[in-house]
Parts: structure tokens; C-alpha cells; sequence
């Protein structure tokens, strides 16, 4: 099974738990187990088109799915998913 | 309701203060990790590149790659990834309406304020998720932690 990694400030959405063990084929498959295994995950994640939201990246690897075929990229066993916030801020 | 409680070991303290004074007047910034019971103790500070493209004395922002690293680190290293630090340079250690706006709620949010170069002060910041306001969090120092 493939693995997803939780950020940490989204884990309390997860009872605390630091990664979530996926069947899923594609990365769209692999975040759709998780959000119905923990729906509350859901709207910090996806949009309301169910895509994944502007300021959430998405690692396969080390690669970013933007670069591979986005959402649609397929998982291999053993392959781990990240999910990234964005983490920005200054003086203004 | 009482505000949360952030303790610093000194050392990460220092490799934060250290990172400030070397970025100056850029932002520096950098990962948090530690533990956490009822109170929040941080162990280690890894400083991480500012990839902010364009006025770095007034912004900063971590990559997506560098925090992807940053997360695979706590699970290897069996700890936790608990906020983030930055510098003001010339500036308080106030958040600012950009570092409430574009905050995650869970994190610590340590802002060091280093006037001229020289570290003035240090607080961190919680985000309220219901509100999305920032709460000030009661920073204590740990001096000689043994990790």
C-alpha cells in the first residue's frame, strides 16, 4: 500500500494519526480514501469541485504532481504521498 | 481562557537568534520541531531557505519541497513538526496582518524582532482557527536542555 503523509497542522482532523495507508491507483484515488476515512479533512484539502485547493501542494516522491500528471498521477505500492500547505509571511 | 505555553531549549533559541542576525535585513526562517503534553516544547530549530521571490526584508515563504522534507524529518526522527520561526528585521515581534492571513491554525508562530542587527525580541504566535485571530503564546526559555 501506498502512504500519505499528514501535515502536522492538519492532523487533529485525523485523531493525530501522521500518515494514512492508501489503495488508492492515482493520487486522486489515494486523497479520496483519505478524506472519506476522515471527512472533516475534506473542505482543507479540496475546493468545492473537489480539486485540490490553490494553496495545498501535492508530493509524490520528491516530485511535485503539478510536474508528473497532476491528480491524475498514478501510485505505486510503497510510494508516499505528501500533502504541503503553504507556509508564507513577513513584516507586510 | 489562558493563552498557550511554548518553552525554547536554549539551543534552538540560539540557531534561531544566530539565523536572524545572518539573514539580516533579510527574513530568515525556519522549522520547529519537538513534543508536546499539555504544554508545547520546542527541542530543535533547522533553519530553511527564505524562497521568497522579490523584497526578502519584508517577506518570507518556505518552499513547498523544503516543508515536504521538513515533515518526512519528524516521522524519521520520531518527533513532531510544530511551527515555523521568522524574523522582523527592524520591525516588533508582532504578527503582522500578512503572517495572520497566511498562517495555518495548530502552529507556532515564533517571530524574532532584530533591530539594526541586533536581537530585540522574541514571541510566538498561535493561530485560532474558529476566529483566525492570533493569540500571543507564553514563551519560556530552557536553559542548559539536554536533548
Amino acid at each position: 500500500m501506498a502512504k500519505i503523509i499528514i501535515p502536522t497542522p492538519l492532523r487533529k482532523f485525523t485523531g493525530n494519526a501522521s500518515t494514512f495507508e492508501t489503495k488508492g491507483n492515482t493520487v486522486k484515488e489515494a486523497i479520496g480514501e483519505l478524506v472519506h476515512s476522515h471527512p472533516n479533512l475534506s473542505r482543507h484539502i479540496l475546493d468545492d469541485q473537489n480539486n485540490i485547493r490553490s494553496f495545498i501542494r501535492v508530493y509524490l516522491g520528491e516530485n511535485d504532481i503539478n510536474e508528473l500528471e497532476k491528480e491524475e498521477t498514478s501510485v505505486l505500492d510503497n510510494e508516499t504521498i505528501s500533502i504541503v500547505p503553504a507556509i508564507a509571511g513577513g513584516i507586510a | 481562557m489562558k493563552n498557550s505555553k511554548i518553552s525554547i531549549s536554549e539551543e534552538a533559541l540560539i540557531i534561531m537568534q544566530e539565523d536572524s542576525r545572518k539573514a539580516f535585513p533579510n527574513e530568515c526562517c525556519g522549522f520547529m520541531y519537538g513534543n508536546e503534553k499539555d504544554d508545547r516544547f520546542i527541542d530543535l530549530a533547522i533553519p530553511v531557505n527564505n524562497s521568497k521571490v522579490g523584497d526578502q526584508r519584508r517577506r518570507f515563504e518556505i518552499s513547498p519541497f523544503d516543508y515536504m522534507k521538513a515533515e518526512q524529518y519528524a516521522i524519521k526522527n520520531e518527533t513532531q513538526l510544530l511551527g515555523v520561526y521568522h524574523s522582523h528585521p527592524n520591525h516588533p515581534a508582532i504578527a503582522s496582518e500578512t503572517d495572520r492571513s497566511k498562517a495555518m491554525p495548530y502552529f507556532s508562530y515564533v517571530i524574532i524582532s532584530i533591530l539594526d542587527g541586533k536581537i530585540d525580541d522574541v514571541k510566538s504566535w498561535k493561530l485560532k482557527e474558529e476566529t483566525r485571530i492570533f493569540e500571543e503564546e507564553e514563551v519560556s526559555i530552557l536553559e542548559n536542555h539536554v536533548v
